[in-house]
Order: C-alpha cells, then structure tokens, then sequence
C-alpha cells in the first residue's frame, strides 16, 4: 500500500537509451559537452562501433528494462565509417519501430537520428527535443507485460 | 487425387527416380493427417491427401536433401514459395528434390467446424464446394469457404513457384485473393493503448510450446536464439527472462523479409493466437516502404534486409504516418 502511494506521488523522471555512433554522434556528444550546451541527465548514452551493430533485440532489451524511449545516433547516410553500415541500420529500425508502434509502444518513444562529430548544437537540440516529448507521452507500456494477462 | 498420386509415388520409387517419399500419413482421427516419410511402395497405402493437409513439407526438406538419393516431395502452391526460399538460403538443394505439385482448394479448419456446431467429430467427407461432418451429436454439412483456415481466405493463388510435374488437380491460373491485409489494417487504427492490450490478450496466452518456431519454414536455424544451452540437454526451459517475454516479437523479426506468409504459425498454435498477423505486418511496412516483394517468388533476388538503396525512407516514417 505505501510502496505504491509513494510511487503515485513521485515526479515522473523518464529513462532514456540513446545509442551512439564511435565515429559521429558520440563524438557529436562530446562536441556538446565541451561546448558547454546543455542536455538532460534522462538520457543514457550507450556507445557502439556503428548504428548498425545495434541489434534490434538491443532496442527490445532496452524496452523490458523499463525505458520510456530509446534513439539511435548514428552518421549521416553515405558518411558511414564503414561504408555502408547505417543503411542497413535504416531499413531495420524502419521495420521495427513500425512493428512497436503495432504492438502499442507509441511512435514518439523510438527515434532514428543522423548526428554528426560536428553537429554538437544537433545531438543536445535533439536530445531536448526527445526528452521533452517522452515527458509530454508520460510513462512507457511496459514491453514485458505483453505475455501476462490483465487481472 | 489420393490414388493419382500414390500411383505416381510408386512409380517413381519403382523405376529409381526417387528413394523415399516425403508426404502425408492419415493421422489417428479423421482430421489430422500427419506429415511423413515413405521408403517403400506398402507403406504408401497410408499415404492420404485431403483438404486437413495443410502441413507444409518444404521444412522436412532440409534434412532429407542432406540424405542419399532424391526424394520425391508434394508442395501445395504457397508451399513452393517456402521452398523456393530454402532454396535462396542454401538449406536446402534443389538437385535432391523432385516435387510434384498438387492443387488446393483451401486448407480445412477442424476448429472452425468445431465452432460452428459440429461437437464430437467421426468423419468428414469433401465433395467439391460442400464439407460433411458426421459428428455424435448432430451431422453437419458447411460450405467449404467458411470453414477453411484464415491463411486460405487470402490465398496467394494457385501457381506454383518450383515443382517438377503438377498433379491434375493443380490450377495454375487459380487468382490470388485480395484482402490478405485487412486484419492488420483493424489493427493498425486502433489506438496505441487498444493495441497494446490486444496484443496483451493474445500473446498473454501462449504457453511457449515452441510449436510455431518448430513449424516455421523460415526458422531453420542450426543454433537457435531460443534454445537453452545452460544444460547438455535439449529441453524448452527459457534461457531468460528476455527471450520468453519477447519471443514472438523477436521471432517476427527473426523471419522479417524470409516470411513467405505460409500461415503455419497460426495454424499450429494449440491457443489459437494470429501470429501470421506479427508477420503479415512486416511483409505489409516492406511492401510499402521498399516496394512489393514476395519472399520465396524466386531464389535469386536479395532480401528486403540485405539490402538496400540511398533513397530508402527515413524511420521517422512510422511518427509522420501517424
């Protein structure tokens, strides 16, 4: 009774998986911090060698743990270190964020984003601007109730 | 049709051309024929076809081209694209198979005539456009339409996509059916919340018999993400919490692009949950995202995601359509 009374009354503080590009958008991250603009502290960022080693099991994972949203940063298409990789990255996170928006994940929790090394003022802008809109949907389903019956 | 191909079967083990058939067997009631294997001319006398046959043989394949000698295979027409498909992924070899091609007219479904009345099955007999039951408590005569599997109301057609000969009965102009995504289109207009708990009402049901992955054509992985491997032996423990929480989506996506919309998942499933409706979902987004691609309609051609151009959709389709 008073776990969840307690619960009721906190502010809404969202966890947010921001998986990042070595070679663009985690640069990107440091270009923001060292230019001192500023980002909420909701987002995590998880570093990874290229938007396409982001297996979308990993957004999943993310999800049953309890995030309210999840973005992937990665190089702008055709700036791929390794060629070709964030086109794949493209097709899948397409694919699969179409298939949580059908299995009643909102829309507004997943996000694809191409950020540079260069574009820090892009990665906190853009950050903000995902972090405002996870607290304007509120709390996320929970993904791992999708096999427990209701009542 | 059942005599014309026993007959065809043991003339092809007769002259050599095959060693073993691979087909179905009557099953312990009157509706559940049962996929098997024949390696001599006597044992095909258990060999049946009839409208309960809808088990997709194309799977047996990948073990039986790896044995010595050809093996003679029946594939329905939505089973040839399933086919075709092992083909592409080099599981299994065309040269090992000789497939005759049989014509369907819509898989039965034993669940629908148990819900529309038809209590303590004895028999069923076909005859063209009407299906009899003869059941204990009342017999029952249905139109075959309403009581074939929901994957057959959107029949891709009755070509078939490989096959050596074709069998009499076998239609190749028979058209394909519209509609085959309108159940994922009433999804689709639901709001998120709706969705979640429909989705919650089915999946909440399953009780990970694993049958659907076993069935699945697509899922021919040697080493399977499922399977647990913390004991030396093969059990259906979980290997966590993740993968038993997430299983269907994690196979949805597994066979996103290889799914041929053969419709096995939901005919096998013990609780009745619309799992070619996780499927048909993405073979939807692809055709539309990436323009219409059947998997398993040839074997050469490179898969939706394999592949790629410079002009693909941004994700960001999926907030913009709303």
């Amino acid at each position: 009774m008073s776990i969840e009374a307690k619960n009721e009354n906190k502010e809404f503080k969202p966890l947010i998986v921001a998986f990042c590009c070595n070679w663009c958008s985690y640069a990107g991250a440091d270009l923001a911090g060292s230019s001192r603009l500023a980002y909420p502290a909701d987002v995590k960022i998880i570093r990874v060698p290229c938007s396409c080693r982001v297996n979308p099991l990993f957004i999943l994972r993310a999800f049953q743990k309890g995030a309210d949203g999840v973005i992937l940063c990665g190089c702008h298409p055709g700036d791929c270190h390794y060629s070709t990789g964030n086109y794949y990255a493209r097709r899948r996170m397409t694919l699969l964020f179409s298939m949580l928006d059908y299995l009643g994940v909102e829309n507004g929790r997943t996000r694809v984003e191409w950020v540079s090394a260069a574009e820090g003022v892009k990665f906190s802008q853009t950050m903000n601007e995902f972090v405002e809109k996870i607290y304007s949907l509120g709390e996320n389903v929970r993904l791992e109730d999708l096999r427990c019956k209701k009542n | 049709m059942q005599e014309e191909l026993i007959r065809r079967a043991k003339e092809l083990l007769g002259d050599g051309t095959v060693v073993r058939v691979m087909g179905w067997r009557k099953g312990d009631l009157s509706f559940n024929p049962e996929p098997a294997l024949f390696e001599t001319e006597e044992s095909l006398a258990e060999f049946v076809y009839d409208g309960f046959c809808g088990a997709n043989l194309s799977k047996y394949m990948i073990k039986l081209s790896k044995l010595e000698g050809k093996t003679l295979v029946f594939l329905k027409p939505c089973d040839t694209y399933s086919f075709n498909q092992l083909v592409k992924e080099h599981r299994v070899d065309r040269e090992k198979a000789y497939i005759i091609g049989v014509g369907c007219d819509g898989s039965l479904d034993v669940d629908a005539m148990k819900e529309k009345g038809a209590k303590g099955i004895q028999e069923i007999t076909e005859d063209g456009d009407t299906v009899t039951v003869r059941a204990i408590y009342g017999d029952k005569t249905f139109d075959r339409e309403d009581v074939i599997l929901e994957r057959c109301r959107a029949c891709k057609g009755g070509a078939h996509m490989v096959y050596d000969e074709l069998a009499s009965n076998a239609d190749e102009e028979k058209p394909a059916r519209d509609g085959r995504f309108s159940l994922v289109e009433k999804i689709e207009v639901m709001d998120p919340k709706e969705r979640f708990a429909f989705w919650q009402n089915e999946l909440s049901r399953c009780i990970r018999c694993n049958a659907c992955r076993n069935v699945c054509p697509a899922c021919s992985c040697i080493k399977c993400v499922f399977d647990n491997d913390r004991y030396d032996t093969a059990q259906k423990a979980n290997a966590d919490t993740f993968e038993e929480q997430m299983f269907h989506i994690i196979r949805a996506f597994h066979v996103a692009g290889r799914c041929t919309d053969c419709g096995e998942c939901s005919r096998v499933c013990p609780e009745h949950i619309p799992l070619h409706l996780l499927n048909r979902k993405f073979i939807k987004d692809i055709n539309t995202f990436y323009g219409d691609y059947q998997a398993g309609a040839d074997t050469d051609s490179r898969a939706p995601l394999t592949n790629f151009t410079t002009e693909d959709v941004e994700p960001s389709i999926v907030q913009e359509r709303g």
